[in-house]
């Protein structure tokens, strides 16, 4: 009730500043259920695991130095490449889309708009489920591939990197369309035709013209995707078969199948950091204030 | 028995009334009949809530995270032991449990839990093979048939640390329990070498990756597989001539339970003859209740994937807790899985 009364106050006398009341809610929220689960992480991630997993409070630095293993960067390293991988593929798929959906008559924007988010309807994990069916070697897409004379034998896409690529797209195209959508829609239609006026080329219309424009949907479209599809878990796990990992299956396997969870702890700081890392240089690299 | 039912339920259905006494079960896959849960729920005016693990270092995992409210628990043997190491269970009280006089003399108080302190056996089975006879020729007789290049991409493994490690030391003809580096070391060496042949890992749904053809060989529990073999009558279920796997899963209650009489009304209930023979008839595992099997049906009692001849259970070995070397084998697990 406070900030409406501020809001009305005369303009010259200053507002009397008071306690936001309003934001303890949320910030108590956020503290409660974030910020003092996270310390316990972090804390966690500090101790020994005992003989049946359980937590030892002997300190020490050792789940960190034990990520350094080879056997756990390469996993680091395959979650970056899938992630990279997923973002430009969704980046690719989704421009083209989202121009389309914004440069259409208004009436039919909401429709394609609607289209778009009409998967979430469904629980992610039983569209995932439904990609299982799909992929399978006497699923749908091997059937469908084989009668038009395609393939001759049986795909074995299920259980593939292909399949978890395929899932991760799938999973985050949204995400991309959603905010190129965005910036698209508030493009000055003028602008573009001023480029040809001019007698830019297509080609130099879109990268003089159109990609800086939207630059700010580009980056808020590349954070969305890249962020979850680097901590993936169910994707990689009922696609690909649990038989290879990524960075969240990895983390979940420390915690639910060896018990060990200041381990766990620990690969959950490192993912954390190189998520704030990589979004750190994003924002850098282009247009902070866009966000 | 229906003196004290009667005698019971009163009490429970008083209870009722004020607030309805909730039961949760925590229990694998696959693994309840429908139907006994309603009735349970039915008789005793208690409702029942099931979760469901994939593997008991999961169920273990989840306990040591906090019990989260569960009250019930079916672990299987080797894990009775840790339980009851780490303090999770509580002391059963047999005099609540009368249906425990049907349980077979030979699954009570086995090496985990010499006087069933705090376990009553549950239902038991195998760990072998499930293969569609139509694509695997001739039919399998040794673990070997899962190192077989001929069905690349068309083999599934248990998603489980202690069955896979279990069945490359046996397919080395090495004991089960294996706690010498070297031998583990081996063991994870051929696993290894196997993995580019194995489609996946799981012990959830290798049953309808059986029926679908996805794949044609699966590292698997009896019950699972014989449940596959209703849908496509060309699987088939074997026991390996090394031997594998025999393995009894437990009733439990959590020592933070705060409805135990209910929990230890529930396990009576589940082991009543008719209640075990109906689960057994579903799930096909072979109850622990001897008078159950006087009312499953034939095909079910004389099935000996179901109920082993003796002959066959001599080849089995009990998964054991293996103390400090749960270490090693956690680790060559991972390696294995993230390789």
């Amino acid at each position: 009730m406070s900030t409406i009364q501020l809001g009305g106050a005369p303009a010259d006398a200053p507002p009397k500043p008071t306690f936001p009341w309003l934001i303890v809610p949320p910030a108590a929220t956020l503290i409660l259920l974030f910020g003092v689960p996270l310390a316990l992480v972090f804390a966690v991630s500090f101790a020994s695991r005992g003989t049946y997993g359980g937590i030892e409070w002997a300190f020490t630095l050792g789940n960190y130095t034990s990520i350094a293993d080879p056997l756990y960067l390469r996993i680091f390293w395959r979650s970056l490449w899938l992630a990279v991988l997923t973002t430009v593929i969704c980046l690719l798929m989704g421009f083209p889309l989202a121009y389309v959906i914004a440069r259409a008559p208004t009436r039919w924007q909401g429709i394609l708009l609607f289209l778009v988010i009409i998967p979430f309807w469904t629980n992610f994990l039983v569209r995932t489920y439904a990609w299982m069916f799909i992929l399978r070697s006497e699923g749908l897409l091997s059937t469908v591939l084989s009668a038009l004379g395609l393939t001759h034998e049986p795909l074995p896409l299920l259980f593939t990197d292909a399949a978890v690529l395929i899932g991760l797209v799938y999973g985050y195209l949204p995400f991309m369309v959603l905010p190129l959508y965005a910036a698209l829609e508030r493009l000055d239609p003028s602008l573009i035709e001023a480029a040809w006026d001019l007698y830019a080329r297509p080609f130099q219309v879109f990268t003089r013209v159109v990609l800086p424009l939207s630059k700010p949907g580009v980056i808020a479209g590349c954070v969305l995707v890249f962020i979850p599809s680097l901590g993936a878990y169910v994707t990689p796990d009922l696609l690909g078969g649990a038989r290879s990992m990524m960075i969240g299956n990895l983390i979940q396997h420390q915690y639910l199948v060896v018990r060990d969870w200041p381990f766990g702890s620990a690969l959950s700081f490192v993912l954390m950091a190189g998520v704030l890392a990589a979004v750190l240089y994003y924002l850098r690299a282009g247009g902070a204030r866009s966000l | 028995m229906f003196a004290w039912l009667a005698a019971c339920s009163p009490g429970a259905n008083e209870q009722g009334k004020a607030r309805p006494v909730t039961l949760h079960l925590f229990t694998w896959s696959d693994y309840t009949e429908e139907s006994v849960v309603k009735e349970f729920e039915r008789r005793f005016g208690v409702k029942v809530v099931t979760d469901t693990f994939g593997s008991n270092e999961e169920l273990l995992a989840k306990l040591q995270g906090g019990a989260a409210g569960y009250d019930v628990v079916v672990p299987s043997d080797y894990m009775v032991s840790i339980l009851i190491k780490q303090g999770l269970l509580a002391e059963l009280d047999h005099a609540k449990i009368p249906n425990l006089a049907h349980v077979y003399k030979h699954l009570k108080g086995l090496y985990y839990d010499p006087q069933n302190t705090y376990s009553l056996p549950y239902l038991w089975g195998t760990t072998g093979i499930g293969y569609n006879a139509d694509l695997v020729k001739p039919p399998p007789e040794s673990w070997q048939a899962l190192w077989d290049a001929r069905y690349k991409g068309k083999i599934s493994l248990l998603n489980d640390e202690r069955e896979v490690f279990g069945m490359a030391l046996r397919a080395a003809g090495e004991s089960l329990n294996a706690t010498q580096p070297a031998k583990l070391e081996a063991a994870k060496a051929r696993l290894m070498a196997q993995k580019a042949l194995v489609k996946t890992y799981t012990s959830e749904n290798y049953d309808q990756l059986l029926v679908s053809g996805e794949v044609a060989l699966a590292h698997g529990w009896s019950g699972t597989v014989l449940r596959a073999a209703d849908e496509r009558p060309s699987i088939k279920y074997v026991i390996p001539k090394e031997g594998g796997t025999i393995w009894q899963d437990n009733l439990c209650v959590l020592k933070s339970s705060a409805h135990k009489d209910e929990a230890m009304a529930f396990i009576n209930f589940l082991l009543e003859p008719q209640v075990a023979a109906l689960i057994t008839s579903k799930v096909k595992y072979a109850s622990a209740s001897e008078e159950a099997r006087l009312f499953v049906p034939k095909e079910i009692a004389q099935n000996p994937a179901i109920y082993p001849p003796a002959s066959v259970v001599a080849r089995l070995e009990w998964i054991k807790d293996v103390g400090e070397a749960i270490k090693l084998y956690d680790r060559a697990w991972t390696e294995l899985k993230v390789k």
